[in-house]
């Protein structure tokens, strides 16, 4: 039996899907004037001061990290730049309750949410007081109670998890759904599909975000897919899809919660494709200059989202020069300050090695625990973390 | 107590979570009207309604991805593999995702309530794709536990308690013994302990070590061995991982001997391990090396199954070697 009621031909006949042309939806001009036809979306001012300030957060924390990873106090370091409203805008139309499960980049979104320098900072630090007891390498964050699920390396991987956390949601019935963000490089993993596709048939309030920002790593995204942009895929899985100009915040903001809309009031799964561009290079490992030009760089960095937004805001009277400045001076001295008390702290206590592999360590770990204890104490000028939690035991 | 097939019994246990717990779904391929392609989820769908038991589109990686996301949700989802050999296309879901949750958010977040279902093992005619024993390349990764029932009265506490333990578990079901294992099963909830292997028959002479439907084979071989006067002691280990490294050692310290049989090939099977912790802990002990009983370092056969597979004359002369040595 086929599902399929499409009209019978009696010659054969092709079709490449030139029909479906995706419209990009915008409305802030660079100059921070609406389009003529476009209306803002409903945002007050506490709110979009509050989108505004994590987006300046965001951007300041990434350049001062990126400086601190350069002076070899990190290990590792990757930014949003250029990206902050595709993630900022769609984090903050959601409900603060929906579960967020992002790919790497979008540290804005927990900034949104309210995640403080400090735990950035512990996390970036791998301390004691980092909440995934400095066993991930650096933007690996995640926060219970924002409800922002701890960042996994694997691409894609969170996709079809993010369908099956909203199937709970909805089973749940308190109104909630799950966005889940990734890259268009990572939309070309099987875990994609099967989240899209699984999210369509059971019809889950799941918010697809993909930040399509023109590079996975060094392969641009005319080399990750033939077809325009990640969106047309929508079709084949009977989904509702919007594409959106992911430097413009009001435009991220409105489709996102139109999205929210359709996927908790109606059921019905969204795919977003935020257009927009990676101005920083991949990691603190990468150097875009072997794969693209500072041309094409300086294009997308004269369509910075936050200045965008900034003059918007201020066509608005909601915000000034000197609110600027002393937002810039008062943020730049909390994350120097903050990673300087991170810095400090001492790491995780050995015994995080061993915990949270189960609830509770099993017999043969806790003897392979005792066996290392037991060389540290041996070596301890080798071991300088961990050799005083190695006292003790057997 | 009831008299059920080992289907019956899985069925059943299912049935009583679902039952007593509102928070379990069950799900794969097949798995709702139909009630699976074995019918271990018979009358599931019809009971619990289609949003806690149901169809998923033929995607491994999507099936167990989903049951990632519903587990760290606060959901108890069971997800059905449907044949053991088809697992692969999840194992990224798996091993990276389902066994390092909670370890690298810290505990913030975890997929304990994860159980997943598969039916393994030869012995059906089914060739390369439907016979696979895959618990090896799963015990070679921390945070999993693995499980493998016997008969119908262990497949039901054995599942019960994996659904309810707090860690992801994989539950590998012997496809052979779905209806050729009838036992008595009592009616209730009832939960055997994970991590604990059990000794099926005291013994003198040698120990005998295996799991799932290798028990069975175990049986024959041993009853041969006794009339030739070997006293055997049997051993179903049940958890794969973590597993029982003491009641073994305790074993094989009385008796010096140890043979361990399971159908996966020879080279990286679970025996290895086995063999190489209880050396470590008896050395003193042993009378004769441990040996292993296993199937060959073959893709799995069709027309040649039963020489492939370790069946019970294969186990009888691995005991007679080991007490002759």
């Amino acid at each position: 039996m086929t599902t399929t009621k499409s009209k019978v031909v009696y010659s054969p006949v092709f079709t490449d899907g030139a029909e479906f042309r995706i419209p990009t939806f915008r409305l802030l001009k660079q100059d921070g004037k609406l389009y003529k036809s476009a209306k803002a979306p409903d945002l007050d001012k506490d709110k979009a001061l509050r989108i505004y300030r994590a987006m300046v957060t965001t951007r300041i924390l990434d350049e001062r990290m990126l400086a601190a990873q350069r002076q070899g106090r990190l290990s590792f370091y990757m930014q949003c730049t250029g990206e902050e409203a595709a993630v900022i805008g769609s984090a903050a139309a959601l409900d603060d309750g929906d579960m967020i499960m992002a790919q790497y980049r979008e540290q804005g979104a927990l900034a949104y949410r309210g995640f403080t320098i400090d735990e950035f900072m512990n996390q970036l630090f791998g301390n004691e007081m980092d909440y995934g007891k400095g066993r991930q390498m650096p933007v690996h964050y995640g926060s219970k109670k924002l409800n922002y699920m701890t960042i996994s390396s694997p691409l894609a991987t969170q996709i079809p998890q993010a369908t099956g956390y909203a199937y709970g949601q909805k089973l749940r019935g308190e109104g909630h759904c799950t966005i889940t963000y990734f890259g268009e490089g990572a939309a070309s993993e099987g875990d994609f599909h099967a989240a899209l596709n699984m999210a369509a048939v059971h019809r889950v309030p799941v918010i697809f975000l993909c930040r399509n920002n023109g590079y996975a790593i060094s392969t641009p995204a005319a080399e990750q897919f033939a077809a325009d942009g990640v969106a047309p895929r929508a079709y084949g899985y009977k989904m509702d899809v919007i594409r959106v100009d992911g430097n413009d915040i009001l435009a991220m903001y409105q489709a996102t919660q139109e999205a929210r809309k359709l996927a908790v009031e109606h059921n019905r799964p969204v795919l977003i494709e935020a257009m927009s561009y990676r101005l920083a290079a991949h990691s603190s490992s990468d150097d875009p200059s072997g794969y693209r030009s500072k041309d094409e760089e300086a294009v997308w960095r004269e369509k910075d989202p936050i200045l965008r937004m900034r003059l918007w805001l201020e066509s608005k009277k909601w915000w000034s020069e000197d609110d600027e400045k002393q937002l810039q001076e008062n943020m730049r001295r909390e994350v120097l300050e903050t990673m300087k008390r991170a810095q400090k702290r001492p790491p995780p206590p050995l015994e995080s090695l061993v915990s949270d592999v189960y609830d509770e360590v099993p017999p043969s770990l806790a003897e392979q625990f005792d066996k290392l204890k037991a060389h540290i104490r041996r070596y301890p000028d080798e071991y300088p973390k961990s050799a005083e939690h190695a006292k003790g035991g057997a | 107590m009831t008299k059920m097939n080992m289907l019956q019994a899985i069925n059943n246990a299912l049935d009583t979570a679902m039952a007593e717990d509102e928070r379990v779904l069950c799900f794969g391929e097949d798995v709702g009207v139909f009630g699976g392609v074995f019918r271990a989820t018979s009358n599931l769908q019809q009971k619990y309604g289609k949003s806690r038991c149901f169809n998923t589109p033929l995607v491994e990686q999507g099936i167990i991805g989903f049951a990632n996301g519903l587990a760290a949700q606060g959901s108890v989802p069971v997800a059905e593999i449907q044949f053991a050999d088809y697992i692969f296309p999840a194992f990224d879901q798996i091993v990276n995702e389902s066994a390092k949750f909670r370890y690298r958010s810290g505990n913030l977040f975890n997929v304990g309530g994860l159980t997943i279902r598969a039916p393994y093992g030869g012995g059906i005619a089914g060739g390369l794709y439907h016979s696979q024993s895959p618990e090896a390349y799963f015990a070679h990764t921390p945070g999993l536990k693995i499980v493998v029932p016997r008969n119908p009265h262990q497949a039901k506490g054995l599942l019960l308690a994996a659904i309810h333990d707090p860690n992801p578990t994989l539950f590998f079901e012997p496809k052979r013994l779905y209806r050729a294992s009838v036992g008595e099963v009592p009616d209730e909830d009832y939960r055997l302990p994970l991590g604990e292997a059990e000794v099926t028959k005291e013994g003198t002479d040698v120990t005998v070590l295996g799991w799932g439907a290798q028990m069975e084979v175990i049986d024959q071989a041993v009853e041969r061995a006794e009339k030739d006067g070997i006293s055997c002691e049997v051993i179903d280990l049940r958890t794969i991982l973590p597993w029982d490294v003491e009641t073994v050692a305790n074993s094989v310290f009385k008796t010096g001997r140890l043979v361990v049989t399971h159908e996966a090939p020879l080279t990286g099977g679970f025996a290895g391990e086995i063999a190489a912790t209880i050396q470590e802990r008896c050395f003193l002990y042993l009378e004769s090396p441990i040996a292993r009983v296993t199937g060959m370092d073959t893709p799995f056969p069709l027309v040649l199954e039963k020489e492939h597979l370790p069946n019970h004359l294969k186990v009888y002369e691995a005991i007679r070697a080991s007490v002759e040595f």
